[in-house]
């Protein structure tokens, strides 16, 4: 089966006056269709310029290389309008501030009937009813009435679902939800996630879930990616990367999810040191200064993406646990 | 909406406007409550007083021509070059302005640097210029002063499109399929109305300043059609023998300037007030 997206060494580099900044190395990772995959990371790792790069989002000064495949074909250096012929209808993306990404002059009802307009070639009147449909689905109440609303007329979780509502018009293979709920409060947190369950289930897509809070990705991907300095690091099911965990960032990751069942502690586990930076050249592993475990050969030789454990499971380690 | 609000509670600009209203309702509407015309002669008043109570309201010039009509046909054709230049301007100005600061780089750059190169060019020499090669004529004029207008309109526009470009909004429609065109047009260029009616009501003024300059000059308008300007030069000869005809243009031309500076500053400060308030 053709795999919904194939990354394959991706790298995104942006141009400075001191040489380049890379923000994405070598990154490859694989989405099934129907599946749901986590990309976890702190800020920094990458994971959110690797997503730019599919979407063709990458700002002006910055170069993609390598592959990228959207349904067996290749996506990454398209022209917009070759590339609009996805984006926006198979492949779609929801961004972490729902305030600012909607037009603010437009109604909700344009603004979610310009997609279908565009890519389907739908009537205006048609689109409107299928706007309005899209609303209900993602549980807009009153939704008639919210067509004629303006993006300020609405709150934030609000917003956020006519976000999916548009990302959901054109039935999308692969949804992208780049921290979907990072700006909302934690009660609209849980619907929003919710909601995203039962669209998954309904319309059988793909789901790439980036965010930096693992118990979140935990609840609703069956795969997860952990990123650092712009590498993959590790890669496992879900089930395996919060029990069997082997890569010692995923392990100090899992450390500081708050959990209630615990005995409580002093003060929030966190972890110690300095995310790598994006310009340094690289020798070794970029996790090796703030490792627990970290011997002589992790500075010296960059640990590859191996097997560990199950066929599935994946970690770029020197001394997995 | 609460643009307008606080734009009805400036009383000031509220004032100005209902004068500019009046002002334009009497230029339009004057004629036909009017005898007179602009070209015909009355050798019985010749350079006579204004007076509400005979023929000539605001007197004569000195070949007999009714000041009032003159006044009023002056005024219609400086609103007019200032409405058709502004126009130009904008239209002009928010194309170019818009896909240059969307466009970005090497583009962006290359465009302003020909917006410099024709803002260097001094505007008199160029009017002469075009004059000469293609005689004189209302719609040259029109089109000489749209053609310098855009060029200060086009860099406002490039660089609030700039900041626009930024918003996540335009990432979402880029990421929603639109193509480029689309989005300068639907996304880009509706939000930078705010700052584009704010800067065009400043203009206008300074447009009609400018054409009354040109018509000073004997560069505009001919006789026996008026403007502001060209009135305003007759009367400048006759300053002691019949001082109406400098005051009654000149005090039209302050009135409307005055009053057209005042709005646009009440517009400036009731949008930037609403955009303060949003952030």
């Amino acid at each position: 089966m053709t795999p919904a997206l194939d990354i394959e060494n991706l790298s995104v580099h942006f141009a400075h006056q001191h040489g380049a900044i890379a923000a994405v190395r070598e990154a490859s990772l694989t989405v099934r269709p129907a599946e749901c995959v986590g990309i976890v990371g702190e800020s920094g790792s990458g994971k959110t310029q690797t997503f730019m790069a599919v979407m063709g989002l990458l700002s002006a000064g910055a170069r993609a290389a390598g592959s990228v495949r959207f349904e067996g074909r290749e996506i990454l250096g398209l022209r917009a309008s070759e590339l609009n012929r996805v984006r926006g209808s198979k492949l779609t993306m929801i961004f972490q501030d729902p305030m600012t990404s909607l037009t603010p002059h437009l109604k909700i009802g344009i603004q979610l009937a310009e997609v279908l307009v565009s890519h389907s070639r739908m009537s205006w009147r048609e689109a409107e009813t299928a706007a309005l449909r899209a609303l209900e689905r993602v549980r807009v109440p009153e939704a008639r009435r919210r067509l004629r609303q303006y993006p300020h007329e609405l709150s934030g979780g609000m917003r956020q679902r006519v976000m999916i509502a548009m990302s959901l018009l054109c039935e999308p293979k692969l949804l992208i939800a780049d921290e979907p709920t990072t700006a909302l409060d934690v009660t609209v947190q849980a619907e929003i996630m919710d909601i995203l369950r039962v669209m998954r289930q309904e319309s059988r897509m793909a789901i790439v879930l980036i965010s930096h809070d693992l118990g979140l990705v935990a609840g609703l991907a069956d795969r997860i990616v952990v990123m650092y300095g712009g590498r993959v690091v590790e890669s496992a099911g879900a089930a395996d990367i919060l029990e069997r965990a082997v890569h010692p960032y995923t392990a100090e990751l899992l450390k500081c999810v708050p959990d209630l069942r615990r005995p409580r502690l002093e003060r929030m586990p966190s972890l110690a040191g300095q995310a790598p930076s994006a310009s340094s050249a690289e020798v070794g592993c970029a996790f090796a200064p703030r490792c627990p475990l970290a011997g002589e050969r992790c500075l010296s030789e960059r640990p590859l993406l191996r097997h560990i454990g199950g066929a599935a499971h994946q970690a770029a380690c020197h001394y997995p646990l | 909406m609460s643009t307008v609000y606080r734009l009805r509670t400036n009383t000031g600009a509220v004032f100005a406007l209902s004068i500019i209203v009046l002002l334009i309702a009497v230029a339009l509407a004057g004629p036909w409550f009017n005898p007179n015309n602009i070209e015909s002669l009355d050798w019985a008043h010749v350079a006579a007083y204004p007076s509400l109570t005979g023929a000539h309201w605001f007197g004569t010039d000195r070949l007999g021509r009714d000041l009032y009509a003159r006044t009023l046909e002056g005024m219609r054709v400086s609103l007019a070059v200032a409405c058709v230049a502004s126009a130009i301007s904008l239209s002009v100005g928010i194309a170019y302005g818009a896909v240059a600061g969307y466009a970005g780089g090497r583009w962006d750059h290359l465009m302003m640097r020909f917006i410099e190169v024709l803002s260097g060019l001094p505007l008199i020499f160029f009017v002469i210029f075009l004059t000469v090669i293609f005689g004189r004529s209302q719609y040259l004029l029109f089109l000489a002063i749209g053609a310098i207008g855009w060029l200060t309109m086009a860099r406002i526009v490039r660089g609030q499109t700039l900041s626009i470009r930024q918003r996540e909004f335009i990432e979402a429609a880029v990421a929603s399929g639109a193509s480029t065109g689309r989005i300068i047009l639907k996304h880009v260029v509706p939000n930078l109305l705010g700052p584009v009616i704010v800067y065009a009501t400043l203009t206008i003024p300074q447009i009609i300043l400018f054409e009354s300059f040109l018509s000073f000059l004997g560069l505009g308008i001919q006789e026996p059609h008026a403007s502001l300007g060209t009135l305003i030069a007759e009367g400048a000869g006759e300053m002691e023998a019949a001082p109406w005809m400098l005051l009654v243009p000149g005090g039209v031309l302050a009135t409307l300037l005055v009053c057209l500076n005042i709005v646009g500053d009440g517009l400036r400060d009731a949008i930037v007030g609403r955009e303060s308030a949003a952030t």
